[in-house]
């Protein structure tokens, strides 16, 4: 490897060669330096990033999402409510990276505290993707996902609670990881839904997922919903598997998907059992309930994580006669329309009246889901969609809210079930590029890595 | 007004601070009494994005052990839920609490024989202090939040409406500070918010079988005011129902300077507190060993030492609950006993003597030990002293710290027992005071302590 990179070296630099290169040379200046390049000629018209850290240090340059708190950086969610707000601690994601030598090279955009599918929800406006930039780059982790595939930076992180990782680096074509539930702290992490936020790596190969969660994963005493699992996420990667057998879920050609999406779909099966993986079509009707499920769900613990942004201790305060207007205007103007909407149907179905309706019959139904997954790992090893029913679409092509939430239909059901799910790309469509996803058993996690792995390797040469 | 018709219906939510090293969900210092504004806190206490509750487990051990005195059913499966709603002084903007799944259920506490159930114990966190700028919130200009307070471990207690008048309203409260000191899970100071009472009061006609709507009254900060509350708002819905009038369901507060309940809010008002599990902390299986493991740690309790005392030490159920209700003077009783041997005698002084001086001069300035009260007992039982002169002397050891040999040595307080000393004396003070002799033989029997204090007067000159 050449101390000298130019650019079009670094945008194709793995992290696994870009940390054998700080290694070869035990200094990343340039790697820093690479980055910031490009970030200077190619954001202005992608707006990938929030913020550009001003003083990165040395490191590995990585890209984080702007709902995860590095110190003394601004953290906004791409919020006005935040206005003005540095993060006084670091996400433990955030630590475990700097003692790995990580350069946090700047803040990455989102749809507003993460409620969306392109970052259109944005307060920043959209990301555009790399590929078309026309259209957007997915969401939420939209920025993160251009970020990467863009080669602003070698890696990136993201959240999940619905598919903001696996969509946005579907629409990129990158790879987007999303965890088992509880593998990764989400002490740092501005709350979504914290029953099904999750932060994973976007990154240019699976491998380099794997590589970034042996670094982020593990329990921490500071959120008591991880778990002690002794996990080598690299235990399987480039190394021969066994024969699998694959579930592709039936409802991947369902009314609603693009017709292109099916066509790959197909193909990707094809691949499977040219490769002599078994591959069985599995009704799974259940995935019509999720989105239903997800948007009962998630506002209500929204409208809940939510209330500290009341202009009392940070960020926005729109000073007002009485405390009840002070509340009302800070927030009605420092959320956005989306965030508003969610906070609203929340605190709806958490209301006295209706909690037996709604929320506690949400709880049931996912439980139902969860089951389903369960049923079918009994007896496949894994279970396979398309990680979007679309290729990115046009930057305000979109205009209804229930178009949005069904754009989630099959990466929702991971969140609800906790299970591990990865988007690998699989080839494109007019120049667009098709993420297909794979989901796995809760902690198959490393398994899944593995076999992710072993697919992506077949479907370069 | 008939009182004797009328019956108030009395129900308890009580809150106490437990006396954990950190607060309920981060690791700041829990004891903020009087500290400065602010200083005892952290991102997770003051809700900042991205922070996270962590339980505590002193938290858990503490409710349990109460909950556990309390002749509760812990739970096997408990969890934290969370209470929305919106205040400065509540950073979140929820607080974490138990709504769904309390950790204990079904207990009792038997105040003077009279069984009141507890209905539910469950663990919540504390919200902060609000200052005002102004006289009160109405006319600040501005305030100040204090978030020391934010996060500190509370059990609150909810008993079933079994409480038949304010005294026993008191009287429960008392009990309950006892036992929480015993259990040393709290101190139990109302005076310094470590415990707190809302009273739930609806008031029964006998004459017609009629119950009146529930009153809510808050803001009671002392035991006294449990009942004077209480009382004052019996009598107020009393007057409502004589008239004929309905009594409105409503939150009041306790009004300190008034001395009277003032309405606070009404039904109609009454928060939607959108509780729902809290997801930051998963449910928790409380496993049976440890339960037991717990049980084995709980000391002797007040009903337990009560009855203990009554049969070793003979007491009455009225002198043996004067010094179990204090652990301290019961600790005390029980050291002195240890060494006097004598539990009747000891008991005697500390009723009288050792109370009084309590009371005058404040429990903490009273330094007399139990070897004290040994040496005192022995200055007496051999004669040495009298028992009048050992209670100045019982007095003067106690204020000092002297020791009452030293006293008696020091002021020549020793009985005398050399009778032609005695002998001398007496002839010398009925020769000097013929008058007095004159009246006494008369039969005015009150001079005798005259002559007795003026020979003790002359044996001191003499000496």
């Amino acid at each position: 490897m050449e101390r000298s990179l130019d650019k079009q070296l670094f945008k194709k630099l793995t992290l696994k060669d870009a940390m054998k290169y700080v290694q070869m040379y035990h200094d990343s200046d340039e790697l820093v330096q690479r980055s910031l390049e490009i970030i200077n000629e190619e954001d202005k018209v992608l707006n990938a990033f929030i913020s550009v850290n001003k003083q990165p240090g040395s490191g590995i340059p990585i890209g984080i999402k702007d709902n995860i708190n590095v110190k003394g950086l601004e953290t906004t969610c791409a919020s006005k409510i935040l206005k003005g707000f540095i993060a006084p601690f670091d996400a433990t994601v955030i630590k475990k990276l700097r003692d790995h030598n990580f350069s946090f090279i700047g803040k990455t955009n989102l749809d507003e505290f993460a409620m969306g599918v392109s970052t259109e929800y944005s307060v920043f406006g959209p990301t555009k993707n790399p590929h078309d930039v026309e259209r957007v780059a997915g969401g939420s982790s939209g920025g993160s996902a251009a970020a990467v595939a863009s080669g602003e930076v070698i890696a990136a992180l993201g959240s999940d609670t619905g598919g903001s990782i696996r969509q946005p680096a579907a629409f990129c074509g990158v790879v987007g990881f999303k965890p088992t539930y509880g593998l990764v702290s989400r002490y740092g992490l501005v709350a979504f839904a914290s029953s099904l936020d999750q932060i994973g790596p976007i990154t240019k190969t699976v491998e380099d997922s794997a590589i970034l969660m042996n670094i982020i994963a593990g329990k921490d005493e500071n959120d008591s919903t991880t778990v002690d699992r002794k996990i080598d996420f690299t235990e399987f990667i480039n190394k021969d598997l066994p024969k699998m057998k694959i579930a592709v879920a039936k409802q991947s050609f369902s009314e609603g998907v693009e017709e292109g999406i099916k066509n790959k779909t197909e193909e990707f099966m094809e691949l499977l059992r040219k490769l002599g993986h078994t591959v069985d079509i599995v009704n799974m009707d259940e995935i019509k309930y999720s989105i239903a499920t997800y948007y009962i769900i998630a506002p209500a613990e929204v409208s809940s994580n939510l209330s500290r942004f009341d202009g009392v201790k940070y960020g926005l305060r729109i000073s007002s006669d009485s405390l009840s207007q002070m509340y009302e205007k800070t927030r009605g103007y420092g959320f956005g329309e989306e965030v508003r909407r969610r906070i609203l149907i929340g605190t709806f179905t958490l209301s006295a009246a209706y909690y037996d309706a709604y929320f506690e019959k949400a709880q049931k139904v996912r439980r139902v889901i969860s089951n389903k997954f369960s049923e079918v790992f009994e007896n496949y090893d894994f279970i396979v969609t398309p990680t979007s029913p679309t290729v990115a679409f046009k930057i305000g092509s979109v205009s209804e809210p229930l178009v949005y939430y069904m754009m989630d239909i099959f990466t929702i059901p991971a969140n609800l079930a906790g299970l591990p799910a990865i988007s690998i790309p699989f080839d494109q469509i007019n120049g667009l590029p098709v993420g297909i996803q794979i989901i796995g058993p809760r902690f198959s996690d490393a398994k899944l890595l593995g076999f992710a792995d072993h697919i992506e390797r077949k479907i370069k040469i | 007004m008939d009182l004797f018709r009328y019956r108030p219906v009395i129900g308890l939510e009580i809150h106490v601070q437990l006396n954990t090293k950190t607060k309920a969900f981060c690791n700041c210092s829990a004891d903020v009494f009087e500290m400065e504004p602010n200083t005892s806190i952290c991102p997770v206490c003051t809700g900042q994005p991205g922070a996270l509750p962590v339980p505590s487990q002193e938290m858990y051990e503490l409710g349990i052990k109460l909950a556990l005195a309390l002749n509760c059913k812990i739970n096997e499966y408990t969890r934290f839920d969370r209470k929305n709603y919106f205040y400065p002084d509540l950073p979140k903007g929820y607080q974490i609490t138990q709504f769904f799944y309390p950790v204990a259920e079904h207990g009792y506490l038997d105040v003077n024989g009279k069984i009141v159930r507890i209905r539910r114990i469950h663990l919540e966190e504390d919200a902060g202090k609000l200052l005002h700028s102004g006289e009160n919130i109405t006319e600040a200009d501005y305030s100040l939040v204090d978030m020391n307070r934010c996060g500190i471990p509370l059990t609150e207690i909810v008993t079933e409406p079994d409480i038949e008048s304010p005294e026993q309203a008191r009287l429960f409260m008392e009990k309950l500070r006892t036992l929480l000191r015993y259990l040393g899970v709290s101190s139990g100071d109302m005076e310094k918010g470590a415990m707190r009472c809302d009273a739930n009061i609806s008031v029964l006609d006998t004459k017609t079988g009629k119950q009146s709507n529930k009153v809510e009254v808050k803001n009671i900060n002392s035991f006294k005011f449990v009942e004077k509350a209480l009382e004052y708002e019996f009598e107020r819905i009393v007057s409502l129902m004589e008239e004929g009038k309905e009594v409105e369901r409503e939150t009041r507060g306790w009004n300190l300077n008034t001395k009277t309940t003032v309405s606070m809010r009404s039904k109609e008002e009454a928060h939607d507190y959108r509780y729902f599990p809290e997801p930051d902390i998963p449910p928790v299986l409380i496993k049976s060993e440890y339960i037991q493991k717990i049980k084995k740690t709980l000391p002797e309790l007040p009903d337990e030492r009560l009855k203990r005392f009554m049969e070793k030490y003979n007491l009455s159920e009225k002198d043996a609950w004067t010094f179990v209700e204090d652990k301290e003077i019961a600790d005390f009783y029980e050291k002195v006993v240890e060494n006097t041997n004598d539990p009747k005698e000891t008991a005697n002084w500390f009723l009288t003597e050792l109370f009084r001086l309590y009371t005058e001069h404040g429990k903490e300035n009273i330094k007399i030990t139990e070897k004290d009260f040994v040496e005192l007992f022995d200055l007496m039982k051999s004669g040495v002293i009298s028992r009048n002169i050992a209670k100045s002397i019982f007095e003067e050891s106690a204020l000092t710290g002297k020791k009452p040999k030293l006293i008696v040595e020091e002021k020549g307080l020793k009985q005398v027992d050399d009778y032609e000393l005695i002998e001398q004396i007496a002839k010398k003070v009925i020769e000097s005071n013929p008058q007095q002799v004159e009246t006494f033989r008369k039969g005015k029997e009150g001079l005798f302590s005259f002559f007795g204090w003026t020979g003790h007067e002359r044996n001191k000159r003499q000496s």
